[in-house]
């Protein structure tokens, strides 16, 4: 295993350090939000990078969440010391993408650099995320994920519930079910109410949440969110609330633990849970694909994805560019990729890797790592569902969620909430639309 | 009557006041001139593209619905942190100062909270009530409360309402304390033997000798509500449900941290300051006359 190497690989470059003092090293500082687990993985990646070479060195560091991450990377930039390397969660994407001078397109780089780079080498509905319209690579997908319904099965077969549900219905018939067996606080609850129920929500449908691709094409899109499909759902979530069929699980990951507590058995959230819900379930749980409307035609489309990318810093020296290149390098490569995939339960970055994972036999033992994929490869993507990009995110999905919440604890009617969401989004998205040109 | 002292030298006074002017200069007056000028500019988050846009983001601010729902929270939320902090910080503070046995123990006890950092103390009151782990949401939901701060607007403030309490009673508990042993002993016996109850001794003697310390603490306990409380409403509630626990310095947070909106938040701050200057203004102008030094 590559991880397991750490020692020896930190020996090699000790000595590669003592044995050529006169070569200068040049240092590439890479910024990310990684905890745990991950933060461990980021950190053998570098020295794993660092030992491979003698010229560049990697130098990861911890920069707290991830929208304290990005902003103590654009308070360095106003300030002249941005780094090489910031990692971004993909709400920032709009942001980053319209600061022009600030960052350095990754497409760029690694043709600057004439570092071998094929963009199609990636699974393109990770890339289309990070990609401009006419493909162009801005930033580098490092952790991707999905949502994905995460199923406690011992606590289904209890309530009586054989086959795991499929579509929204059936799984409001389940959580019934789930509450009539002693449930009684939660059928099935989710984390992350807007990235759940308004962007994958539409994207899994195939209807906008905005014009313009969802904004890929452009600033000045509009939002879409307040159809009859998306007020119909937002309704049965309202009256399944009354009596905790659905029970309402907050903005960010927080109540994640209401899944590996045993509490909620049906529970919507990011697929790069897994890490977690095997640390902490006791009992014998699985991910199943996003439930859909089936008199929805064409449903299901496919899914978006979650997760950050890494944005290289304009205004840095040739030869610092070429070190951050080389580490680009370094990490598409397929057994690298597979391994990272299969360690961690992030998303393979490439399609090799991913098929090296299939050819390995991987998902027949790890089905439950296989099932954002299928989703984000269910379908070839359409307008609606490559992604999204809308300047502003982080506001706006905290106002978003404000008003599922309003709904929710029945302060406004479906309809009414989520044109207020639509409306208030809209005046979020002008706003940037005029800093962002 | 206020006393003036006579300087011989004419420079003296305002070297001796140096210290100070720069200090105030430094950390007030160029941070807000500088919060007076953004407020003025729409810029992006990277600073790239700056713009005079004259007054268009006050016009924005005043023109959404919810900035008046802030300000409208901003008031529930410190007359109640306000009120309940330095009420209950005087009921301890009076009990302590009687002759207990355990008396300094008691005392270093109700003082520690003060040393917990804002965002900690939010964070080990959302853990407690924290709806389906909580260990005090637990017995709640069992007594057959519905308990649910995510969604109840109510319950949402009454959990950042609790924990900034706790976190503010021990600095006003400290006040009142030494305030409660300046008072001489000898006014309080003389009206003992006057044979007045302790409760008429209270709101006579001792609550009237108390009034510039409770003065101060309401100027402080106003600043720290409008400025301090912010950390706290991000870890207990992030402001929702539905915006129920946004306050005027938790949007400002929000819009120009979290939302890159710098020119919005920078105007908001204004707002905000012009606020509490005047607040503080008030709180001179009237309050002051009722305080007997």
């Amino acid at each position: 295993m590559v991880f397991r190497q750490f020692g020896p690989a930190a020996a090699v470059t000790a000595a590669l350090a003592f044995a050529t003092p006169a070569h200068a090293v040049t240092e590439i500082q890479w910024w990310h939000a990684m905890t745990g687990g991950n933060n461990d993985i980021v950190n053998k990646l570098a020295e794993e990078f660092n030992a491979s070479q003698s010229d560049y060195k990697v130098v990861p560091s911890y920069k707290g969440s991830y929208p304290d991450t990005m902003n103590a990377g654009i308070a360095a930039f106003r300030a002249g010391n941005a780094p090489h390397i910031m990692q971004v969660f993909e709400v920032g994407t709009a942001t980053m993408m319209s600061a022009t001078g600030a960052i350095k397109p990754v497409y760029q780089l690694m043709k600057d650099a004439g570092e071998p780079f094929d963009p199609k080498a990636y699974l393109p509905t990770i890339t289309g995320y990070y990609s401009t319209s006419k493909g162009d690579m801005l930033s580098f997908p490092f952790n991707s994920s999905s949502t994905v319904m995460w199923i406690n099965k011992d606590e289904l077969k209890k309530a009586g519930v054989t086959e795991i549900p499929k579509t929204w219905p059936e799984v409001f018939e389940a959580a019934k079910k789930l509450k009539a067996a002693g449930h009684a606080t939660c059928g099935f609850s989710n984390a992350w109410a807007s990235w759940v129920h308004i962007e994958q929500f539409s994207a899994w449908h195939n209807v906008p949440i905005g014009t313009k691709a969802n904004g890929l094409d452009g600033f000045d899109t509009e939002l879409k969110f307040n159809s009859p499909l998306h007020v119909k759902h937002l309704q049965n979530l309202v009256d399944l609330q009354k009596d905790k069929t659905y029970d309402y699980g907050g903005r960010t990951s927080t109540n994640e633990a209401r899944f590996g507590s045993g509490e909620c058995a049906i529970f919507l959230t990011s697929s790069g849970y897994y890490a977690t819900a095997k640390g902490t379930a006791k009992f014998d749980f699985t991910s199943a694909p996003m439930p859909y409307y089936p008199d929805v035609a064409g449903a299901p489309q496919n899914s978006i994805i979650g997760g950050a990318s890494l944005w290289v810093m304009g205004g840095k020296k040739p030869e610092e560019y070429k070190g951050v290149a080389k580490f680009f390098t370094f990490l598409s490569d397929t057994n690298r990729q597979a391994k990272l995939h299969q360690e961690s339960g992030y998303l393979p970055i490439t399609k090799a890797a991913y098929e090296k994972s299939i050819k390995d036999g991987f998902y027949e033992k790890n089905p439950t790592l296989q099932t954002p994929l299928k989703e984000l490869t269910n379908k070839e993507p359409t307008e609606n569902s490559r992604g999204l990009r809308f300047g502003n995110m982080v506001q706006m999905r905290d106002l978003w969620s404000e008003e599922i919440e309003a709904a929710l604890a029945g302060k406004k009617s479906a309809k009414e909430a989520l044109d207020a969401a639509v409306s208030r989004g809209n005046a979020v998205l002008r706003t940037f639309e005029k800093t962002a040109k | 009557m206020e006393k003036s002292t006579v300087f011989n030298n004419r420079l003296l006074p305002y070297l001796l006041l140096l210290p100070q002017l720069v200090i105030t200069v430094v950390f007030f007056y160029w941070p807000a001139s500088q919060a007076i000028w953004q407020s003025f500019l729409r810029e992006d988050a990277f600073g790239l593209v700056s713009e005079f846009v004259g007054l268009e983001n006050y016009q924005a601010l005043f023109a959404q619905p919810e900035y008046y729902r802030s300000m409208l929270t901003t008031v529930i939320f410190s007359t109640l942190v306000a009120a309940l902090s330095l009420s209950i910080a005087l009921l301890f503070a009076t009990q302590a100062d009687k002759n207990l046995k355990a008396a300094p123990a008691y005392k270093t006890l109700m003082i520690w909270p003060y040393a917990v950092a804002p965002a900690v103390a939010g964070v080990l009151w959302f853990f407690m009530f924290q709806p389906s782990l909580g260990m005090l949401a637990r017995p709640l939901r069992g007594m057959g409360l519905d308990w649910n701060p995510l969604l109840n607007e109510n319950h949402a403030m009454m959990l950042v309402v609790m924990a900034s309490v706790w976190k503010q009673i021990s600095y006003n508990f400290l006040f009142f304390l030494a305030g409660l042993q300046s008072i001489p002993k000898s006014v309080i016996e003389a009206s003992a033997i006057d044979g007045a109850r302790p409760v008429r001794r209270f709101w006579t003697i001792i609550f009237p000798l108390l009034s510039p310390t409770t003065f101060f603490l309401l100027v402080v306990n106003v600043v720290y509500v409008f400025f301090d409380t912010f950390g706290i409403i991000d870890a207990v509630t992030g402001g929702g449900p539905a915006g129920a626990t946004t306050t005027m310095v938790y949007k400002v947070y929000a819009d120009g941290r979290l939302g890159g909106d710098l020119g919005g938040s920078a105007a908001q701050s204004v707002v905000l300051m012009v606020i509490v200057i005047a607040l503080t203004a008030i709180q001179f102008r009237y309050v002051e006359r009722k305080v007997q030094y």
